[in-house]
């Protein structure tokens, strides 16, 4: 992928992470969310990997997001939008933000692997799915298996949760 | 007193509803196929099938006046139409005839006859209602203008579209 | 590289505006064409080519098939009302949002063999069916904000309904496919389509090879080995997950019998209520694309895409007569495909009556996701044993 595209993607997600914070209706501030994540994915996608970047639009964007949405809909949260803006407070946060840029460069520059170049990944025959799915079903397996077996007891805990009436 | 009906009891195959759509599928499927192949009547394709030839004797169309064989206007203005028209469609200015003329004895003519076609309600009480046998309701059933004023019949249309009918009852004429 | 790109762009460009965009007009007049059949009238059979406009004396009828031109043209033309109490932003951009992720969805469909050597599948990726999945779980913001921006009760009340089903069906949508995924080894849809032409389509139990048309023979050594009793064992969880792909597909493009989003009886419109002339326009045409774009995945998973049976699937040289030929028979035939499916997909809007919405999750929470579940886990034990 071309850098221009690169620079776009990034500019559109930057601006509308930006608009996550800033925007003062809660559903525009969702929506802001859903085109970051849509331009993260297109990043993903720069760099070969389809599948992270299609989970990413269709777990994300496509569903958590969505349900996200319903509930700021059904909630109807006016009062976000008639708040004040706080001056000290925003002050604060830029500040806060300074520092943590200052200290992320710092870290990065300092350590060794920051500066390192990646060796271009391999392109067999096989997609990246079928490397995600090698990688996943062999080298961790059981990790895997634990953490499947820990959504599958989320889920049914949350079926039992909400039945009203437990016998 | 509340009573709780009784629900049928569904086996299997009501269950799953899957053979109940696909009767249903089938169903449809089928008056699909019997329009395809003609099977099925319609309703007539109206422009290009006029039920004109069709219409019974008793069509009530748009309501005409006629003039007899002897050309006389058979109206003699007298408002009978006019009173019981419901919709209040019709509008007859009479006028007195003249001294010299063979229907004399009238004494009274529609000077103006005007039936407002969008009031009209094809109702027939008119026709039904005139001791002159001058009004009828043909079978035209188009009646169509583009303006209001077009829609009003006056006296000149009307008998355009009645014209000549014959065979009615001549009480006017002199005696033999 | 310009070169890759004029190829793409012109890929994309002919398959949205030469065959989709008059697709979908055509589906919409087949929807009402078909509907008044099936309800034993005649339907829209008057609009031809206006000869009286210059000067004939008679109008060429032509079966109606004008009718789209004329709807589109009256949907341009009529007034496009914003009400006062919409939320502007999101007003506009909600149509925009309902109409473009169908289209995208279409960009991995494999929708002929070559042409002039060139794949004719628009982008060939190898994230393929769950790239249509992404792009369609998307077209639920259209719906959604056209329903909240409306700032009204029942597009809002349309909205939800349409967000929480397209959630719903979501899941069994993407279960029922995994078995392919495991019969077929990939989620890349050229290649899925290769397993079909060498294996047989997966929605039929038993696939006769050896007969061939074009040279003309039949080999029946090849055909008695082509049938196998673990085949056709393995067809039954494969059609099982047709059935509920199908099912859930009726469900995620809005269509009866789980059309309640924009069930007319209770919610007036549905989420485009408060839409008027050519916003309304895109909702509909989002909708219809929608629904193609769904029955070209349908036939591409199940219906072997493109692929003709006992048609020869390349030529030596695809650059002759014949070989273009062949290349668009195939798109034809693909379309084709997707054209009674089309059918298939409006026969049963006009049989079925409406679910009610606790019926339509319950029989999406409750049965389908178990069925499609349990699918996987049949197609799992059956695989080992059938040979490759």
């Amino acid at each position: 992928m071309s850098p221009i595209l690169f620079w776009i993607f990034v500019a559109v997600m930057l601006f509308f992470g930006g608009m996550v914070v800033l925007n003062r209706s809660p559903v525009g501030s969702a929506l802001s969310l859903v085109v970051s994540f849509l331009a993260l994915a297109a990043l993903y996608v720069s760099l070969d990997a389809y599948f992270i970047g299609v989970i990413q639009i269709l777990v994300y964007a496509g569903a958590v997001m969505v349900l996200f949405l319903f509930i700021i809909m059904l909630l109807d949260l006016r009062a976000e939008s008639r708040r004040r803006v706080n001056f000290p407070a925003v002050c604060g946060g830029f500040v806060v933000i300074i520092l943590f840029i200052k200290v992320l460069s710092e870290v990065c520059y300092s350590f060794e692997g920051g500066n390192a170049k990646f060796p271009p990944i391999s392109q067999g025959p096989q997609g990246d799915v079928w490397h995600v799915g090698m990688i996943l079903f062999q080298q961790y397996n059981v990790p895997l298996q634990v953490v499947g077996t820990l959504i599958l007891v989320a889920s049914i805990g949350v079926v039992i949760l909400s039945k009203r009436v437990l016998k | 007193m509340a009573y709780t009906i009784s629900r049928p009891k569904l086996n299997f195959a009501e269950k799953v509803y899957l053979p109940a759509i696909i009767t249903g599928l089938g169903i449809t499927i089928r008056h699909f196929i019997n329009i395809v192949t003609g099977k099925t009547k319609v309703t007539m394709q109206y422009p290009e099938e006029k039920w004109d030839k069709k219409l019974p004797p008793y069509y009530r169309g748009a309501p005409t006046l006629v003039k007899d064989e002897y050309g006389r206007e058979r109206c003699v203005a007298c408002q009978l139409c006019e009173f019981i028209c419901p919709p209040r469609a019709i509008t007859i200015h009479a006028g007195e005839i003249p001294e010299k003329d063979r229907w004399r004895k009238v004494e009274k003519f529609p000077k103006e006859f005007e039936i407002d076609m969008i009031r009209c309600i094809y109702c027939g009480l008119c026709e039904e209602v005139c001791p002159e046998q001058a009004i009828f309701l043909r079978k035209d059933y188009a009646i169509t203008g583009l303006t209001r004023q077009e829609m009003v019949h006056n006296k000149e249309k009307l008998y355009e579209l009645g014209g000549v009918m014959t065979g009615l009852v001549y009480k006017w004429n002199d005696k033999k | 590289m310009i070169i890759t790109i004029v190829v793409s762009l012109a890929k994309a460009i002919g398959l949205i505006f030469l065959i989709i965009l008059p697709m979908v007009s055509y589906t919409v007049y087949a929807e009402r064409r078909v509907s008044a059949m099936i309800q034993d009238r005649i339907g829209p059979n008057r609009v031809g080519i206006p000869l009286t406009l210059f000067g004939f004396p008679k109008d060429i009828p032509f079966y109606g098939l004008v009718q789209p031109i004329a709807d589109a043209v009256k949907l341009l033309l009529k007034e496009d009302f914003t009400p006062a109490h919409v939320n502007k932003l999101y007003y506009w951009l909600a149509p925009a949002c309902a109409m473009a992720p169908s289209m995208m969805a279409l960009a991995v469909i494999p929708f002929g063999s070559q042409l002039w050597g060139e794949p004719m599948v628009v982008a060939n990726v190898d994230v393929g069916v769950l790239w249509v999945f992404a792009v369609s779980s998307l077209g639920v913001y259209g719906i959604v904000l056209a329903g909240w921006s409306s700032n009204s009760k029942y597009p809002f009340l349309g909205g939800i309904r349409s967000s929480s089903q397209m959630i719903s069906y979501e899941l069994s949508l993407a279960l029922s496919v995994i078995p392919i995924f495991m019969v077929c080894g990939t989620l890349n849809l050229p290649d899925i389509v290769k397993y079909q032409i060498d294996h047989g389509w997966l929605i039929s139990p038993i696939w006769i090879k050896g007969i061939s048309l074009f040279p003309p023979g039949i080999n029946f050594q090849e055909i008695w080995r082509s049938i196998d009793i673990l085949k056709i064992i393995l067809w039954i969880p494969l059609f099982i997950s047709f059935i509920v792909f199908v099912i859930s597909m009726f469900a995620e493009t809005n269509r009866l019998p789980f059309d309640l989003p924009e069930a007319e009886t209770e919610l007036v419109g549905g989420y485009h209520t408060e839409y008027s002339s050519m916003k309304f326009a895109l909702f509909f045409l989002g909708e219809y694309a929608a629904m193609i774009a769904g029955a070209a995945v349908i036939v591409t998973l199940f219906f072997g895409a493109w692929h003709v049976p006992f048609l020869p699937t390349t030529l030596h040289n695809p650059y002759t007569v014949w070989g273009v030929l062949l290349g668009l028979i195939h798109i034809t035939a693909f379309f084709v495909k997707v054209a009674l499916l089309l059918f298939f997909f409006i026969w049963v809007r006009w049989t079925l009556p409406r679910f009610r919405y606790d019926q339509l999750m319950r029989l999406g929470w409750y049965f389908f996701i178990e069925i499609a579940l349990v699918n996987v886990f049949i197609v799992a034990i059956i695989l080992p044993f059938v040979p490759k």
